[in-house]
């Protein structure tokens, strides 16, 4: 299980990197949701991963979940989704403003800036 | 328990949503309130400077839960030195924004305003690793807010980057706090320092790597190089007193670098040599390097200023990297400095706009009211690049003398010196090409179409501001006796944090070892 679960978080955090480096904003911002993914499942993990166990104190069983993470992942997934939703909404409104959704700034004065528009 | 830690918290995220729900459509109730509030925090935070600056530790445990369970904030001389500066810098910088109407120009300025304020306080205060988590993202979220305040393609373009920026370094934050807690076992950060001297030597990836993860985060937040290039645009681009107030959020960066590394991964800690205390010298030593050389290069003021911000946060950190106490006192001393200085000139940034076309580096009309902002342009870049009289100099001297008999004295000292020189040579090249050279494209007969079309010199409270700000590096010059006297004694609180950890982790609460005393 514990292979599963770290082979996910890297294929999560791999696919994240790579399109946040495409600097289009929607590639870029699909990219942040997939690393906040990994990042959620990243924290749920760092309490030790265990099967059916519960959380609560309970006189006569031994095996607890780490009840900690789990609140943690709940204020990340709150914040993350929050974030995105007002990055989704600047980036719609630079977009439609400029016609252009790259991240990067272009060059100055550059000749294909020109033939964008 | 004091209540009253808690209250610059509490303060501005009560006053917010009154702003925006009772006073939404009336700007001057609007205005009222939020000086009213930033007044009363700056009474606040004064109060808690003084009473903890005989080196007691205020703690304030929400819920009544005991310090490893529940969340704890914390004043300290540091913290609370940072809140009163924070309070004193929104005052003016405020006034400004009520001053030039900028507040006026987009909606909820004011309320963004407190949110963002409240985020920094907390972010401060707080004891608590994920509660430092989650101020930063108040802060940000707020700052987002404010960053785009009154719209505009280029603000909106600028904007883009800088949340995305943010939010890669906020995952970056929850990977370190997960491996840290994976490590540790804990968050709270009195607890955290306990515990990490108990890792033994053999398992030490773990923690080695969330260490240098969490530095990671706070070099993004103080745009050290290489993991600055979020902040030129975004400050060039950012309205005039947005710009102003965010010259204290790379101090955030810089003030969490100081918490965590003395006192959670301190330098003698054996679990984490070699990481942090080997590279972040070089990091700030070329931070210095490219800002300076950025001052020389920019074509506009705005990216001026902003890349003398870079270099004044890679001086703050060149004194931080040394680790000692000397070291950190400078590093505070410049903090305090810097900030005002950084704030004062983006505020002056935005006097020149106001009557230019641009704000390109070429000879232009002279701006209304030149001879006003040419004087407070001249004071402002000679206390930001380190000349005598202003506390720039200084502030540079403690650090040249803080890095005097180190191993990289003569790295420190050439950084230094050369980077303080092509500093002047930007700032004195921007300001005789804006203010002295524009004398000579004045019209040879006083031509009155050309007087009626240039607009009017900004108004009385703007120059209040700017004046205000420069005011109080005056003090920060004179009072410089005091001062440094002061960040002494707060650089040794912080490399013997016995006291801290002992108040955060021995005070009785809810679900702690001892019985809470009755009460």
């Amino acid at each position: 299980m514990e292979f599963l679960v770290a082979s996910a978080i890297g294929a999560l955090t791999a696919g994240g990197i790579y399109l946040l480096l495409r600097l289009r904003t929607f590639p870029v911002i699909l990219g942040i949701s997939l690393l906040t993914y990994a990042v959620n499942v990243f924290l749920f993990a760092s309490g030790r991963l265990t099967i059916g166990a519960s959380p609560i104190l309970i006189k006569g069983v031994e095996t607890y979940a780490d009840p900690l993470p789990q609140a943690l992942v709940l204020t990340a997934i709150v914040i993350s989704f929050g974030m995105t939703a007002v990055v989704v909404m600047i980036a719609l409104g630079a977009f439609l403003g400029s016609s252009d959704d790259h991240v990067d700034d272009l060059p100055e004065e550059d000749p294909r800036a020109e033939d964008a528009k | 328990m004091s209540h009253w830690i808690i209250l610059p918290v509490i303060l501005p995220a009560i006053l917010a949503p009154f702003i925006v729900l009772a006073a939404r459509y009336h700007i001057t109730i609007q205005r009222v309130f939020s000086v009213a509030g930033v007044l009363a925090q700056i009474v606040l935070t004064a109060g808690l400077a003084w009473h903890v600056s005989d080196g007691t530790v205020l703690l304030y445990q929400l819920g009544d839960w005991a310090a490893p369970f529940g969340i704890v904030v914390v004043g300290d001389r540091l913290s609370t030195l940072m809140v009163l500066l924070t309070s004193v810098l929104a005052l003016f910088v405020l006034l400004y924004a009520i001053g030039s109407k900028w507040d006026e120009r987009g909606r909820h300025f004011h309320a963004l305003y407190q949110f963002q304020l409240m985020g920094i306080m907390g972010a401060f205060l707080t004891g608590d690793l994920f509660n430092l988590f989650v101020f930063f993202e108040v802060l940000l979220i707020a700052s987002y807010g404010l960053m785009i305040h009154a719209g505009g393609d280029a603000r909106l373009r600028a904007g883009v980057q800088y949340v995305l920026y943010n939010l890669v370094g906020s995952t970056l934050f929850l990977f370190a706090l997960g491996a840290i807690y994976a490590e540790a076992g804990t968050l709270n950060m009195a607890d955290l320092a306990q515990r990490a001297q108990l890792i033994s030597e053999e398992a030490t990836v773990g923690i080695r790597i969330a260490a240098v993860l969490l530095i990671l985060v706070f070099m993004i937040k103080a745009a050290v190089v290489p993991l600055h290039f979020w902040l030129p645009s975004s400050y060039a681009e950012a309205p005039a007193p947005v710009a102003a107030l965010f010259a204290i959020m790379t101090k955030v960066g810089a003030y969490a670098i100081i918490r965590v590394y003395t006192m959670v991964f301190p330098p003698d800690l054996e679990v984490t040599s070699g990481l942090h205390d080997v590279w972040l010298l070089p990091a700030a030593l070329i931070s210095i390097a490219v800002g300076t050389i950025g001052i020389l290069a920019a074509k506009k003021l705005d990216r001026l200023v902003a890349f003398a911000v870079i270099g004044s946060m890679g001086m703050v950190m060149t004194a931080i990297a040394m680790f000692t106490p000397e070291g950190i006192a400078a590093a505070l001393y410049y903090m305090v400095h810097s900030t005002l200085a950084a704030a004062a000139l983006f505020l002056i940034v935005d006097l020149v706009r106001d009557s230019r076309a641009d704000l390109r580096l070429t000879p232009q009309p002279p701006v209304a009211g030149a001879a006003m902002t040419a004087g407070l342009f001249f004071t402002a870049a000679i206390a930001m690049t380190g000349l005598p009289p202003l506390s720039g100099f200084l502030g540079k001297l403690l650090i040249l003398n803080a890095g005097f008999d180190t191993a990289g004295t003569v790295w420190i000292w050439s950084f230094v010196l050369i980077g303080s020189l092509i500093g002047i040579v930007g700032f004195g090249r921007a300001g005789s090409v804006l203010f002295w050279k524009s004398k000579s494209l004045l019209p040879e007969d006083g031509d009155e179409t050309e007087d009626t079309d240039r607009p009017a010199a900004p108004s009385v409270l703007s120059y209040a501001a700017v004046g205000g700000l420069l005011t109080m590096l005056v003090l920060h010059t004179v009072f410089a006796g005091q001062i440094i006297g002061y960040t002494n004694t707060i650089a040794a609180q912080l490399f013997a944090p016995d006291t801290y950890i002992t108040t955060v982790i021995e005070t009785p609460g809810k679900l702690s070892d001892k019985p809470a005393e009755e009460n």
